[in-house]
C-alpha cells in the first residue's frame, strides 16, 4: 500500500501543478527576453528614429524639435571639412581593406606550410588586435614621428637621407592611419583565412596534385575559390572597423594637420559634442548609417538569397 | 589529426631552399608585428635624454622606472596630475560589472532564442543582430539625452548601462548559436519529465556552456576595456575610463613631451587585455571569428 501510495504521488501532482504552471512557463521565455527586446527596440532603432529627428531639426548646442527638412544635410554636403573627411574615409577605407586582405591571405598561405612553432607566429600575428586603438593609435603616433622616430632610426643606421614625415605632412597624414590600422588588423584577417583554409577538404588539393598542378596553381584555381565566404566577412567586418575607425583617428592625428586626416566618424563626434551643431553632426551619423547600410544590405541579401538555394 | 604525416614532412621541408625563404619571410613579418610593442617597452625604460640621444630600437643605457612611476602616480591628463591610477580602477570597475551583466542576460537570451522560440523570436533576433552592425555614431546624441533624463550622465554607472546595452546581442549570439548546436531532444525529455524553464537551463545547459562563457566574458572584457567612444562622449573628469585618460594624457599640450611616460602609460593601458590574450588567446580568437560566422 505504502509504496503505490509513494508511485501515484509524484504522477498526480506534477499533473495538477503543470496546469497552472503552464501558464507561467509559456510567459518565461517571452518575460526573460523581454529587457533585451525593450533595449532593442528604445536603443537601437528608437534612438536611430530620434538621430534622423535630429538632423530634419535645427537643434544647435541644446536638441530642438524645430523641423527644418534638408537643410543640415545641405549644410552638409556644402562643408568642405565633411567632404575632406568623406574622401579620406573612401581613401582609408579601400587602401585599408585591400592591403589587410592581401596581407592576410599571404601569411596564411605561408602559414599553411606545416610550419614548426605555427602557433607562436600566429600568436605574434593576431596580439595587435586585442589592443585598443588608443594604444596603437599612440604608439605609432611615437614611431612615426617625423623628428625622432623611425626616420631618426633608419638614418642612425646609415640611411642619412631617409625621411619620414607623413604625420604631419597634410598631403599624407591620411595614409599614416592605413599603417596603423593595417598593422592592428591584418592578424585577424590572417586567422580567418588560415581557419578557411584548415576547413577545406584536402581530397580535393590532392586530386589537383595528381593531376599534376603547381602549388601557386592549386591556390589560385581552386583553394582561393573555395574561401568566397571568408573574402566577405572579412570584407564586411574590415569596412565596418574603417567606417567607425574614431579612437585611431583621434590617437594618431586628432584629424590633423588641419582636417587633412579627419574622418566621419571623428567629424561628426566633434560637430555634436564639442562645437555645437548637433543637427549638423545627426545629419552626418545619417550618413554613416546610409555608407553601412550600402554595404550591409546586399551582403545580408546574398546572403539569405543563399541559404534559401541550400 | 594526421600528426604523423605532419611530422615526416616537417622533418625533410627545412632542407628545401623554398622552405628557408618561408620561415625568412614569417620571421620578418614577426618582427614587424613585434616592432610597436618592443619599441613601447624599450621607450617605457629610458629616461628623457636618453630618448633623444638614442633612437627607436636602441636599448636603454640605463633602465630607468620613472617612465612608468609618473605615468602610473603623477603624470598628467588635461588638467590633473595624478597619473593614470584612478583612470585604471575607473576602467575595472566598469568592465567587470559590465561584463557579468552583459553575459548573463545573453545567456538567457540564447537559451530562450534557441530551445524556447515563438513566432517571431527569429525576426526579433535578426533584428537585434542587425543593430550590433550599425555605427554607433547613430545613437549617440540620443543616449546621452537619455542618461542625463536618468541622471546617469557622466557616472560609471551610466557607461557600464551603455555597454550593457550595445554588447548584449553580441553576448545573445554567441550563446544562441552555441546553444542551437545542443541536441533539442535534450530539452525535451527535461520537459517531459516535468523540468521547468529554470531547472533545465541550471541543471543541463549551464554545465556544459564553460567554453562559450569564456569566449563571451573575454570578448566583452576586450571590446568594452578597449572603448574609447563611448567612454568620451558619456563621462567626464574623475569617472573617465584608461583609454580617454590615455588619449588625454599622450595630447597634452603643457610642458615637455614625455614619450617614456607616454609609453609607459600606453603599455598599462594595453596590459589587461594583453594578459588575458596571451593566457586565453584560444577563446579570444573563436570569439573574433564567431562574430563574423554569424548564425
Amino acid at each position: 500500500m505504502s509504496t503505490s501510495h509513494v508511485l501515484s504521488e509524484p504522477v498526480i501532482r506534477p499533473q495538477s501543478k503543470r496546469f497552472s504552471l503552464d501558464g507561467l512557463q509559456k510567459w518565461l521565455p517571452k518575460l526573460v527576453l523581454a529587457p533585451t527586446m525593450l533595449i532593442t527596440i528604445v536603443c537601437i532603432y528608437g534612438y536611430m528614429a530620434w538621430t534622423t529627428l535630429i538632423s530634419f531639426s535645427n537643434s544647435s548646442f541644446l536638441p530642438s524639435y524645430k523641423l527644418v527638412g534638408f537643410k543640415q544635410y545641405i549644410k552638409l554636403l556644402d562643408n568642405d571639412r565633411w567632404l575632406v573627411s568623406s574622401t579620406n574615409l573612401l581613401i582609408f577605407g579601400l587602401l585599408f581593406i585591400a592591403i589587410c586582405l592581401v596581407l592576410g591571405i599571404f601569411l596564411a598561405i605561408l602559414l599553411d606550410q606545416q610550419i614548426q612553432q605555427e602557433g607562436a607566429i600566429r600568436t605574434i600575428f593576431l596580439y595587435p588586435m586585442a589592443i585598443s586603438f588608443i594604444v596603437t593609435g599612440t604608439a605609432w603616433k611615437w614611431i612615426l614621428n617625423p623628428g625622432l622616430g623611425l626616420e631618426k632610426m633608419l638614418n642612425d643606421w646609415g640611411w642619412s637621407s631617409f625621411q619620414f614625415d607623413w604625420l604631419v605632412d597634410p598631403q599624407m597624414s591620411i595614409y599614416t592611419l592605413v599603417i596603423a590600422a593595417v598593422w592592428q588588423s591584418s592578424g585577424f584577417v590572417m586567422a580567418l583565412f588560415l581557419a578557411g583554409l584548415r576547413g577545406i577538404d584536402p581530397a580535393i588539393v590532392k586530386a589537383a596534385q595528381i593531376d599534376g598542378a603547381s602549388k601557386p596553381t592549386i591556390y589560385r584555381r581552386i583553394v582561393l575559390p573555395c574561401l568566397r565566404p571568408v573574402f566577405f566577412s572579412a570584407i564586411i567586418v574590415l569596412s565596418h572597423i574603417a567606417i567607425k575607425s574614431f579612437d585611431l583617428v583621434t590617437a594618431l592625428t586628432s584629424g590633423g594637420p588641419g582636417y587633412s586626416s579627419d574622418l566621419p566618424a571623428l567629424f561628426m563626434y566633434s560637430h555634436a559634442f564639442t562645437r555645437g551643431q548637433m543637427g549638423l553632426g545627426a545629419a552626418s551619423a545619417m550618413m554613416m548609417l546610409a555608407g553601412v547600410l550600402a554595404i550591409l544590405v546586399p551582403y545580408l541579401y546574398s546572403e539569405l538569397r543563399g541559404q534559401r538555394h541550400d | 589529426m594526421t600528426s604523423t604525416t605532419v611530422n615526416t614532412e616537417v622533418m625533410k621541408k627545412p632542407l628545401q631552399p623554398g622552405r628557408w625563404l618561408i620561415y625568412g619571410i614569417l620571421i620578418l613579418f614577426a618582427l614587424i608585428y613585434l616592432m610597436p610593442l618592443i619599441v613601447m617597452l624599450l621607450t617605457s625604460f629610458k629616461t628623457s635624454a636618453d630618448i633623444r640621444s638614442g633612437n627607436l630600437m636602441s636599448l636603454p643605457t640605463e633602465w630607468v622606472f620613472d617612465g612608468w612611476i609618473k605615468a602610473w602616480g603623477s603624470a598628467c591628463t588635461g588638467v590633473n596630475c595624478d597619473g593614470i591610477k584612478g583612470y585604471f580602477w575607473n576602467s575595472m570597475q566598469m568592465v567587470i560589472p559590465a561584463v557579468l551583466i552583459s553575459t548573463m542576460m545573453g545567456a538567457f537570451n540564447g537559451y530562450v532564442l534557441a530551445k524556447w522560440r515563438f513566432r517571431g523570436s527569429d525576426l526579433f533576433f535578426s533584428l537585434m543582430l542587425f543593430g550590433c552592425f550599425i555605427p554607433f555614431q547613430v545613437i549617440l546624441l540620443p543616449m546621452a539625452q537619455s542618461l542625463g533624463y536618468v541622471g546617469l550622465a557622466n557616472t560609471t554607472a551610466g557607461l557600464v548601462t551603455v555597454h550593457v546595452i550595445y554588447g548584449v546581442a553580441f553576448t545573445t549570439m554567441f550563446f544562441r548559436n552555441y546553444y542551437v548546436s545542443i541536441p533539442d531532444e535534450l530539452v525535451k525529455a527535461a520537459k517531459l519529465d516535468g523540468a521547468g524553464f529554470f531547472t533545465i537551463f541550471f541543471r543541463i545547459l549551464l554545465p556544459i556552456s564553460k567554453p562559450i562563457f569564456m569566449v563571451c566574458v573575454i570578448w566583452q572584457f576586450t571590446a568594452i576595456w578597449n572603448d574609447f567612444l563611448f567612454g568620451v562622449v558619456y563621462s567626464a573628469g574623475d569617472t573617465q575610463p584608461m583609454t580617454v585618460a590615455l588619449n588625454n594624457l599622450v595630447n597634452t599640450s603643457t610642458g615637455v613631451k614625455e614619450y617614456n611616460v607616454d609609453m609607459a602609460a600606453a603599455i598599462l593601458a594595453a596590459l589587461p587585455t594583453l594578459l588575458v590574450y596571451f593566457f586565453a588567446g584560444k577563446y579570444f580568437v573563436r570569439g573574433l571569428t564567431a562574430g563574423v560566422v554569424k548564425g
